[in-house]
């Protein structure tokens, strides 16, 4: 076999005066990039995917990964990537894949929004003195409330209320199942969203039996696979969710390879040891938007009408249009993936290509919902792209009720977006199910540094309400008049229904 | 999408009275205890809104309308003409003040809707609300300010004592009257930005800015609500017609929608009043107004104070006799009544509900 020509993009040096020959890095890594040569770390840096777990691991800081600086002629038209594509495709006639969101340049909106903040003749609240409530509830809530008073003067609710899911703060964890991540990071989710209460989804890999015990926290998922589907796992978590598509391949189906289906996996997803587990692109039982109404109701049916049906979609071009058909065929939630959503393993070509950003789709979403008089019918859920709790706050004033987070919550466990999960590699032990890898991820550890991460996003969204001065994170859902726009034209603005900064 | 607006901010002192056994006083006591709190207004804007003054048309619409051109008064005309059988048409009643200028046309019809507009589908009162915001959304320089059964409100650019001798409030006799003096930070100068806001026969007066305003817009503009006046006040004066018109809500209740109590008393409830306060926030958590206000809202059956739920804007009520005062000083109720029986601070949240004796 001859070298390929695909440029390799890092080069991890060792400094051999600094380095002490501990072999940490070869342990450490999972790609094999190290080696031992007999007095000396020997690298294969073509392996090197810039992860850097040897960086963290290296006791004497001897290790450097640096972008390569062969790096093509610079070319604003042809990009280090397609160039590099190019080449592996003429190697090897296959499709380059890729792990976790969209990381081209278009637009991010987030970034040309700005929130309001009081002066005068509003005043801002305190939120280390005031209560400051982030409670947020998911489901369907009636358009108005039947409530009578009895003889003793007491308050009577008549209209029966549908279940909903209650968040202490608008947050939830992005599905990943069992399977795309190892068993610890999905207990690293769990008991985070046990600690912080919200709530961690399987993704379609089925639930684990170790997981049971936070099922108060967890939202199961069915998808086109139907792995780990049974009536115990229906009426496990807090709600069930139909996934119809992934922000980062809308239209775009599973393969998770023969190699990392190994005992556990299998057995919670209810196939045998090493079979490749297909998702197919479609739900084979949906094929329009009256087979979903059919699948709700099962699935409704299945759970006694006692958890919130939430369906999620890639967000496409028309993805106003298909949430008013989703509310209207009976789901409680409705779950927008944008197109920065991440994912264990894209065809790269679909991730970088396909959808419409998270910002464009809860505005449409959120005003379409409003304009048919059903916003009320259904909560929406906005995921693919959060990064800060300021994008949080501005994703609930176009319209969310909660945000999702998917590779937030990996970062707190090491992850470095180096977008090789599809691998299975993962150094990290994250996206792998390589024993000697996921064992060095400790729920515990990284269990407290997730509900952290909540903890700290939950006081910089107090922070903001009160900036604002509200006291409640109802009074910021979908209040698009304290959102300006800067450097957005005014077709966006008319769209996102935001004015432009000055006005 | 109807978003480009630009907001109007305005700073307040409100006062309010009533006679629980309904006996009726003139304008003057309104005006000399709002007149106190000048320095709570600019001299951009006053208004009052008073109830029981129409004893002898009390079961017409009183529509109050200005009209900024002749031509908006015709083609309101033709609108009103169309669709009710008027009473009376009249020129309101004014007095020339030194100080007030320009003004609008002030105009006055009691009506009636015609017995075939009104449906099972769309109550009369419906129907005066649909007429209200067609003229106020689609007539140009036409706006109706006031629409209730025997009573009304009365409203323009200047200080208080201004506009009551504009409209020569002394001649009025009401046993609800609320008054509200203003302190526009933008562009002031028209006349139907003043306070009070009313819609039927509620009125509202209200200090403060409803930081929530952005959804609480929206909230309304999902029931049909058209908002206009681009001003917190209208919000609150929907919501009220919302809640209580439309849903049914009694006063407390509605109040407990919009000054929500917090999850952290809603948790230490029985089991069943958690149960309802929870389902208010939920089904009504878009209507939740946050921000600073102290308002009072006036109806045909009493008079409501609230504050926000922090307290962020000042409210003191007071009795004697059958006399109830609300007001944003305590100086403004002292000036009508020097020796108040009782006199308190209502806390935030919790609304001071004043009905008629029975």
């Amino acid at each position: 076999m001859f070298k390929s020509q695909a440029l390799t993009e890092y080069i991890a040096k060792i400094d051999t005066n600094k380095c002490i020959r501990c072999k940490r890095c070869i342990q450490n890594c999972g790609w094999g990039v190290y080696s031992w040569g007999g007095d000396k770390v020997n690298i294969d840096t073509n392996k090197c995917v810039k992860c850097l777990r040897c960086y963290h691991y290296c006791p004497v800081e001897a290790i450097d990964i640096v972008d390569n600086p062969t790096f093509y002629k610079r070319n604003h038209n042809w990009s280090f990537q397609h160039i590099k594509n190019i080449k592996k495709q003429a190697e090897t006639g296959g499709i380059p894949l890729t792990g976790m969101g969209c990381d081209l340049d278009y637009p991010v909106l987030f970034d040309n929004l700005l929130l309001d903040a009081c002066q005068v003749t509003n005043p801002s609240i305190d939120p280390l003195r005031e209560p400051m409530e982030l409670r947020t509830f998911l489901g369907k809530k009636p358009s108005r409330l039947d409530i009578k008073r009895d003889k003793k003067g007491k308050l009577k609710l008549k209209t029966k209320m549908t279940p909903q899911i209650e968040l202490r703060s608008p947050f939830m964890f992005s599905p990943m199942s069992f399977g795309s991540i190892s068993l610890n990071a999905q207990k690293v989710l769990a008991m985070a969203a046990k600690e912080c209460g919200i709530v961690m989804n399987t993704g379609e890999g089925g639930l684990h039996e170790d997981l049971y015990p936070y099922k108060t926290n967890v939202m199961v998922q069915v998808a086109s696979g139907r792995f780990g589907v049974n009536p115990e796992y229906l009426n496990a978590g807090v709600a069930v969710e139909i996934k119809i598509g992934q922000g980062a391949k809308p239209g775009i189906g599973g393969h998770l390879p023969g190699e990392k289906i190994p005992l556990q996996v299998a057995k919670t997803r209810m196939i045998p040891i090493g079979t490749d587990a297909l998702s197919p692109a479609p739900q084979h039982d949906i094929y329009s938007i009256e087979d979903l109404r059919q699948l709700i109701y099962a699935l409704k049916e299945a759970t006694e009408y006692k958890k919130p049906i939430s369906v999620k979609i890639a967000t496409v071009h028309n993805v106003a249009a298909i949430a008013s058909g989703i509310a209207r065929a009976g789901a409680d939630i409705i779950y927008l993936d944008g197109f920065r959503g991440g994912t264990g393993a894209a065809p790269t070509v679909i991730r970088d290509h396909m959808g419409i950003p998270i910002e464009h789709a809860v505005a449409a979403v959120d005003d379409r919902l409003r304009e048919e008089g059903i916003r009320n019918e259904a909560s929406i859920v906005a995921a693919g792209g959060i990064r800060s709790a300021g994008d949080a706050a501005k994703a609930i004033a176009l319209g969310a009720d909660a945000c999702a987070i998917g590779t937030t919550a990996l970062m707190t466990m090491g992850c470095t977006v180096c977008g090789k999960c599809y691998t299975g590699n993962c150094s990290w032990g994250i996206t792998t199910q390589r024993p000697e890898l996921t064992a060095r991820l400790d729920p515990e550890v990284y269990g407290q540094r997730l509900m952290n991460l909540i903890r700290a996003w939950n006081h910089e969204l107090m922070e903001i309400l009160g900036a604002l001065g509200v006291n409640s994170i109802e009074s910021l859902r979908g209040s698009r008049e304290r959102l300006r726009g800067v450097g957005l034209d005014s077709a966006t603005l008319d769209m996102l229904g935001v004015k432009p900064a000055g006005r | 999408m109807n978003h480009d607006y630009q907001k109007d901010i305005a700073g307040c002192g409100l006062t309010g009275l009533i006679s629980k056994k309904k006996n009726r006083l003139d304008g003057s006591h309104i005006k000399k205890s709002l007149s106190l709190m000048n320095d709570r207004g600019n001299g951009l804007g006053a208004g009052y809104a008073a109830y029981g003054i129409y004893p002898e048309l009390p079961e017409h619409y009183a529509f109050h309308v200005m009209y900024d051109y002749s031509s908006s008064r015709m083609e309101a005309e033709e609108l009103l003409k169309a669709n009710y059988e008027i009473e009376k048409i009249e020129e309101m009643p004014t007095a020339p003040v030194k100080e007030i200028t320009v003004s609008p046309l002030l105009m006055r019809y009691f009506v009636k809707p015609k017995k075939d507009k009104v449906r099972a589908d769309l109550s009369e009162e419906d129907f005066v609300v649909k007429t209200i915001m067609q003229i106020n959304s689609e007539v140009e320089g036409a706006y109706i300010f006031s629409s209730g059964k025997n009573m009304g409100a009365f409203k323009g650019v200047g200080n208080p004592a201004e506009i009551a001798d504009f409209f020569k409030l002394e001649e009025y006799e009401g046993f609800t009257w609320t008054g509200h003096t203003r302190f526009p930070t933008n562009t002031p100068g028209w006349w139907g930005g003043a306070h009070p806001f009313t819609l039927l026969d509620w009125s509202i007066v209200h200090n403060g800015e409803i930081s929530s305003y952005g959804i609480n817009k929206r909230y309304l503009e999902m029931f049909g609500y058209k908002l206009t006046l681009l001003t917190d006040t209208e919000v609150v004066a929907y919501l009220f017609d919302l809640l209580l018109r439309k849903h049914g809500l009694d006063i407390e209740t509605a109040c407990s929608a919009l000054a929500a109590p917090f999850w952290k008393d809603i948790d230490k409830m029985d089991e069943g009043d958690r149960e309802v306060y929870t389902a208010i926030r939920m089904a009504y958590g878009s209507a939740l107004l946050n921000g600073p206000f102290s308002l009072l809202f006036g109806h045909k059956n009493g008079l409501v104070g609230i504050n926000d739920r922090i307290k962020l804007r000042p409210l003191v009520a007071a009795t004697k006799d059958d006399m109830v005062y609300m007001a944003s000083e305590e100086s403004a109720i002292r000036e009508i009544c020097a020796e108040p029986e009782h006199v308190w601070s209502p806390k935030a949240g919790e609304p001071v509900i004043v009905e008629f004796d029975k």
